[in-house]
């Protein structure tokens, strides 16, 4: 017998599950059961009926709901068919989803979160002193890594946070009277969308900085330029999703602050800075960070998420409610704390998603002060080797490199050379990754770079696991140049071939639930 | 210089050695360059003052199974307590699927490498249709209040109209993040309701107008209530050309008729009762459902997935409907809304409760409430001095229990039932001051007779 | 049966090769520096991506080195539709594009470059579908595939259905004679209907884009929103600025710069003197967009935006749109402005804050 070969570096072998799984309402059977449900007792039925036929018939359900029927055991294997054909971060070396920070999720987490199942949100205050203690103590946490005064948890997703912090602006300057004259919040193009998005929901006027094509900063001047007494507020993100740290930020806040204007940091790209630099030094009045980012919270298929806002002493008013004090025995809910005319009250109910900020505690008492130095530290690190093995294959390249830049959390590369070579776009190339179980991101719209990639490894991959990465990359790259076909027609070995998207944008084809797809296509 | 932690089971490269290798590759001293463009001014040079980290896996645990062994819960108490997250039975299968890792811990990959990802949420987006009456239900919101918004929201942009008429008997709660949410661009404007809790027609003739964009009720409502006008209501507003937008509980819809039956042209509502559990709340994921028009599917601000062929004959994918979403009338947006992370593990939970419970078991489930919720009421009612279901009318799981008549507060009556390591139902006599010392209780399919016949023995010692 | 057209311009992209920028009038000089010509080649790399189509498709073209050559030597079915005499030239070009218009093919293929572009143009306008084939040197107008294989997938998607949008894409002009002596001189002569050439790739945390469609209509909604009585507004050349005039209902022009006043058009197509006639006394506002792939605001190929009219409308009363998109290729290098004038040039320099949405500004420097 000779011994494995584990010379070859790219998982050539690699084909992801390919089920051909139904759609489950192909799977019904009419009298199958998945559960048994209770059912009331015989001295209940006898002593107030059946509950439904004394309704009033216009109430009453006409039709029974079209459900698939199904036995338990086959429900079960639909669905773990279906996750063997979802690529999640605990499966793949999760480099290439950029921006999103896909670190590795504690499974001892799971576990502890599970504690908080069968809460109830309205529960005595007697009952969740623990659960309250917990939410104080993170607060607490929270203070520390930005420099901020005070935290709420309550929104549900970074863009509500984002949203969140919006709204206190409006309120802050209501309460001072200037509310009238200030209707525009500036951004950056290489921010989130969401910086932009969820500002004009609370009714400002977006004003976007765009970046310097030599540094790709924010320019400095433009930002002045359009920086007024109109200016409600700067929301930017810091490293944005080129990766590079602007060392100017501060300037800019000043500035704002020269205006009267209030500045929000969006640090859902937070892994960066852990540590290392703080919402705080930078001058900022609010930032926000995701739980299910930089916190190790999982990700859920998109949800359910936390967007952890924070702000300083002069906001703590504005900040929703309630918020969670002690007063050295015991924990309290204080709904009075917000101002009550212009504070924002509530963004989403009760108090946010308690599990999502239970294992964000558990993930910082792992970690403490100097792991989470450390994960910054090395998170960079494996960035930076990532860069320098990127742009050593030939074709990739990244813009505003000045061979001095770093790229701290994350990077924007480019593969305009192979593209205009080739032919072969970063899409293709996208596609191309899944053959070797792996995912490979562009960018968001619109491109400011041709041909995109944003990768962020974090630091949770191993030095190999990063090596595996990029040696299939280059490999892919090599094959755009030699075998352009395979890559164009990719994906060979995934779930499926390539979607035809006609129909997506057409609505007489478009089908969005089985539902419409059988009354659309007999 | 910073300490640092080597060697940490969650960051592989934290081995010194290792990180030396690739300080080198790089061409950097130590790690303290990898910041090296940070200026000196924004540096932090502080210590945070965070706790140290536990020394084990082991000792984490401990910690916080201890933080939590002295708070209850709703198996350790008898829970009545509902108005927005209730307590329902969710099937093993559901923790079991929404556990797996690679749903968990997946979030934004494509249509192939995330094919599972995409067909389930599909899959949730059919069943959900099927069960509220609709033909296009989105990828799930953050919560119910959420939802509302942006259904208040959709019907805004969709008729230009700037008024949005919502109910008197709404969760204060949900009225705030609504109004914040729309504050921009909605006048909100209240209808009352009657002595039994269901909207007044009349009143609501007089608030609906051309400026009308939309009316906004719920079934069952805030307080449990069962509106038995839908129709009429709906007819209301589309007379002056605003939308429909009804509210539900989906657990009612096996047995209950849907919005779409009496004239809803939006459906929102909340997810959490199909197979999520509470989670102190954090259970919540909302969902808005409409028609197939495209009217419609363009004023959606979440993604929409559907179903399509690919290049191989036979086979199908899925991928984005409509991404590129345009607004009718001269409300010109630049794109709908904000969109984020939401609450995706919920709707593929609720998808696998629905694909379990099958059409018999929500029929089964929806009269099961029922019948607990009405026993319920009628054992409170033999107590002197309760009034149970005391507006009266239709109720499916929730209704108010006045406790005026017995010279108890329901703070004092609450307090005396958690010393019996029972929770009441939510005080509301703050929220709703007119109506006295009422509680919202709830009962679903997991109380027993015995639980019930409990709750009522203790509340007659308690008010005897 | 699927109808394809294709013109070939034999002689475009000859001076390339040989150190000459452009062709037009040069032909001699570049045969004479030992040039071959490379668009039959290209054209036929481009007809490469359609072989499999071969049994389902005709090939609608002109006589010898005109397109037939080049099809014929794929086997493709070919119909020749014009006959050509011998040295062929821009006539051959916009004769044939004539021909294939009013044959109705379903997609027009030419190969060449900006001249050939605005050959077709002005044979056939915008109202029929084409794509250009790359030959020339380096290629100004964006009716262009970025490369001949690019244009035959292009194709090739457009003619089975997979890509059905068409979108407006400009025809630029280049004065070749300025352009060796190192100036860029962009002129838009008009726009032709293309196949979408950038299919946006579908995000996922985010929501897309608006199209180019429906941002310029979101813009021109917004600039007619804050339009002021009694103030005449001049609309610049491009196609989100004709959005503005076409969401009012007036006949104004694509290329051509009209005068509007409370909603209603003065005058359409207007040149310098006339337009302060017209104004006569009321404020003047200038509502421009860039235009060619190189930012440009003002260009010297305009002419009808004079120094006197640019400096009566003064730097304030600019409004610039532009989509975010248009903005994106431009990767925030800042807009041009090359009046003629240095003084104008100066005068309107620095920061404006582009209308590019609802709600939208992004803030661009002038220079």
């Amino acid at each position: 017998m000779k011994r494995i070969d584990r010379s070859k570096k790219v998982r050539t072998g690699f084909h992801q599950a390919k089920w051909d799984e139904p759609i489950i309402f192909e799977l019904s059977t009419p009298g199958e059961r998945g559960v048994s449900v209770p059912k009331a007792n015989a001295a209940v039925a006898a002593a107030v009926g059946d509950g439904i036929s004394d309704l009033p018939d216009h109430l009453k359900r006409k039709k029974r709901v079209n459900l698939p029927e199904i036995s338990q055991n086959r429900v079960l294997r639909h669905y773990m068919r279906l996750s063997q054909m979802t690529l999640g971060a605990d499966v793949n070396i999760e480099i290439g989803q950029g921006t999103c920070t896909m670190k590795y999720s504690p499974k001892v987490n799971e576990q502890l979160a599970r504690l908080v199942a069968d809460m109830h949100p309205l529960q005595d205050e007697d009952t969740v002193q623990g659960m309250l203690q917990m939410y104080y103590e993170m607060d607490l946490y929270m203070r520390e890594i930005s420099g901020l005064d005070k935290f709420t948890f309550q929104p549900g997703g970074g863009s509500q946070a984002i949203f969140l912090m919006a709204s206190m602006v409006r309120g802050y300057f209501e309460s001072i009277g200037e509310a009238e004259q200030r209707t525009e919040v500036i951004t950056t193009l290489y921010s989130h969308p969401s910086d932009a998005a969820a500002p004009a929901v609370t009714g400002y006027d977006i004003v976007y900085v765009q970046p310097d094509p030599d540094t790709g900063l924010p320019d400095l001047e433009a930002f002045k330029a359009v920086c007024s007494e109109k200016t409600a507020a700067f929301m930017v993100a810091n490293p944005e999703d080129t990766g590079l740290f602007n060392g100017h930020i501060k300037e800019l806040v000043d500035y704002a602050h020269s205006v009267g204007a209030l500045c929000c940091y969006d640090q859902a790209n937070g892994n960066a800075v852990l540590g290392v630099a703080r919402a705080k030094e930078a001058g900022f009045d609010m930032c926000h960070f995701n739980l299910h980012k930089t916190f190790s919270s999982p990700h859920g298929c998109s949800g359910p998420a936390c967007g952890a806002a924070g702000v300083v002493e002069k906001l703590i008013p504005f900040l929703p409610v309630p918020s969670v004090e002690f007063d050295g025995k015991k924990y309290r809910l204080d709904c009075d704390a917000a101002d009550e005319e212009y504070g924002v009250s509530k963004v989403r109910a009760f108090m946010g998603v308690a599990p999502v900020v239970l294992r964000a505690y558990c993930w910082i008492r792992m970690l403490g002060p100097n792991g989470l130095w450390q994960v910054t530290k090395t998170a960079v690190l494996n960035n930076n080797y990532l860069f320098k093995r990127m742009m050593s294959i030939p074709g990739i390249s990244a813009y505003y490199e000045d061979g001095n830049n770093q790229r701290v959390e994350q990077c924007r590369y480019t593969m305009e050379q192979v593209t205009k070579d080739t032919g072969i776009t970063s899409g293709d190339v996208q596609r191309r990754m899944m053959d070797f179980g792996m995912h490979f991101w562009t960018s968001h719209h619109p491109y400011y770079l041709p041909e995109p990639i944003t990768l962020e490894p974090t630091e949770s991959p191993s030095k190999k696991d990063i090596d595996e990465y990029v040696d299939t990359v280059a490999h892919i790259i090599q094959e755009c140049y030699q075998t352009p076909d395979i890559v164009k027609t990719a994906p060979h070995r995934s779930t499926i071939h390539q979607v035809d998207e006609r129909w997506m944008d057409d609505p007489d084809g478009w089908a969005i639930t089985w539902k419409i797809y059988n009354r659309k296509y007999q | 210089m910073k300490k640092g932690f080597p060697n940490h089971p969650y960051i592989p490269n934290s081995v010194p050695e290792i990180e030396r290798e690739m300080l080198d590759f790089i061409g950097l001293e130590s790690l303290d360059d990898l910041h090296k463009n940070v200026p000196d001014a924004l540096l932090f040079k502080g210590e945070m003052d965070i706790p140290e980290a536990f020394g084990s896996e082991y000792e984490l645990r401990r910690h916080v199974e201890e933080l939590f062994s002295g708070d209850g819960d709703c198996k350790k108490y008898l829970n009545f307590l509902g108005a927005g997250c209730w307590q329902h039975y969710v099937p093993a299968i559901c923790d079991e699927i929404n556990s797996r890792g690679e749903f968990l811990t997946a979030y934004g990959g494509e249509a192939y490498n995330e094919l599972g990802r995409f067909q389930s949420q599909f899959e949730y987006q059919s069943m959900v249709a099927e069960l509220v009456g609709m033909d296009v239900v989105n990828v799930p919101a953050i919560d119910w209040p959420q939802a509302a918004a942006t259904t208040c929201a959709m019907a805004h942009r969709k008729t230009g109209r700037p008024q949005i008429v919502l109910p008197a008997i709404l969760d204060p709660e949900k009225r705030a993040i609504i109004e914040n949410f729309g504050r921009a661009t909605i006048e909100f404007v209240t209808v009352d309701c009657t002595e039994d809790g269901q909207i007044d027609i009349e009143d609501l003739k007089k608030k609906v107008g051309p400026q009308t964009a939309g009316v906004y009720f719920e079934n069952p409502n805030y307080l449990g209530v069962i509106e038995t006008r839908g129709a009429e209501i709906s007819r209301i507003a589309h007379e002056a050309g605003a939308e429909s937008l009804v509210g539900v509980d989906p657990i009612t819809l096996g047995v209950l008729a849907t919005p779409p039956e009496y004239g809803a042209d939006i459906v929102c509502g909340e997810l959490q009762p199909l197979g999520i559990h509470m989670n102190y709340g954090g259970g919540l994921a909302g969902f808005m459902a409409t028609r197939d028009e495209e009217a419609y599917v363009n004023e959606y601000p979440s993604r929409l997935f559907g179903i399509a062929p690919t290049v191989e004959p036979g086979e199908y994918g899925f991928g984005d409907v409509a991404y590129d979403r345009t607004s009718f009338g001269d409300l010109r947006e630049g794109g709908k809304e904000y969109v984020g992370t939401q609450a995706a593990l919920w709707g593929l939970t609720a998808g696998v409760y629905l694909a379990t419970m099958g059409p018999v078991g929500m029929e089964e489930v929806g009269q099961t409430c029922m019948q607990n919720a009405r026993y319920a009421v009628k054992k409170l009612n033999e107590i002197k001095g309760v009034r149970a279901n005391s507006a009266g009318g239709l109720f499916f799981k929730e209704f108010l229990v006045d406790f005026t008549a017995t010279g108890k507060t329901v703070s004092e009556v609450n307090d005396l039932l958690l010393s019996e390591g029972i929770f009441g139902g939510k005080d509301v006599s703050a929220e709703f001051p007119h109506l006295g010392q009422q509680a919202l209780y709830c009962v679903t399919e997991i109380h027993t007779q015995r639980d019930i016949d409990r709750l009522a023995n203790v509340l007659a010692r308690i008010l005897a | 049966m699927i109808q394809i057209g294709l013109i070939v311009n034999p002689v475009a992209g000859l001076g390339g090769s040989v150190g000459l920028k452009g062709t037009d009038g040069m032909v001699e000089e570049a045969l004479r520096r030992g040039a071959e010509p490379l668009s039959n080649e290209r054209a036929t790399t481009a007809l490469r991506g359609l072989l499999s189509l071969k049994d389902e498709a005709v090939i609608c073209t002109g006589s010898g080195d005109l397109g037939e050559t080049c099809a014929r030597s794929l086997g493709f079915e070919t119909q020749v539709l014009h006959e050509t005499s011998g040295s062929t030239g821009a006539e051959d070009t916009r004769a044939l594009a004539q021909k294939l218009a009013l044959r109705g093919v379903d997609l027009i293929l030419f190969a060449g470059g900006d001249g050939t572009a605005a050959d077709v143009y002005e044979a056939i306008g915008e109202k029929h579908p084409v794509l250009g084939i790359p030959t020339g040197v380096k290629i100004y107008s964006p009716v262009y595939a970025t490369t001949p294989a690019a244009a035959g997938e292009l194709a090739r998607l457009y003619l089975t259905g997979f890509r059905s949008e068409l979108e407006q894409a400009e025809v630029l002009d280049i004065d070749e004679e300025q352009y060796r002596l190192g100036r860029v001189d962009v002129r838009l002569r008009g726009y032709l209907s293309v196949p979408q050439k950038n299919r946006l790739i579908q995000g996922r945390k985010a929501p897309s884009l608006l199209s180019e469609q429906a941002a310029a209509d979101a813009i021109a909604a917004m600039v007619i929103r804050d339009m002021e009585p009694d103030v005449c507004y001049l609309i610049g050349a491009g196609t989100t600025t004709y959005r503005i005039t076409e969401r009012l209902g007036l006949a104004g022009t694509l290329i051509g710069v009209d005068l509007i006043c409370n909603k209603q058009l003065i005058e359409a197509d207007v040149y310098g003197s006339r337009i302060l006639e017209l104004a006569a006394g009321r404020p003047l506002k200038l509502v421009l967009t860039v235009t060619g792939g190189q930012g440009f605001l003002l260009g010297r190929g305009n002419q009808q935006l004079t120094p006197d009219v640019l400096k009566a409308v003064g730097k304030d009363n600019i409004i610039v749109i532009a989509t975010q998109l248009k903005l994106a290729s431009l990767g925030g290098r800042p807009l041009l402005l090359d009046t003629g004038s240095e003084e104008t040039d100066r005068e309107l320099s620095g920061y404006y804050k582009v209308i590019a949405g609802h709600n939208r500004y992004i803030a661009a420097k002038a220079e």
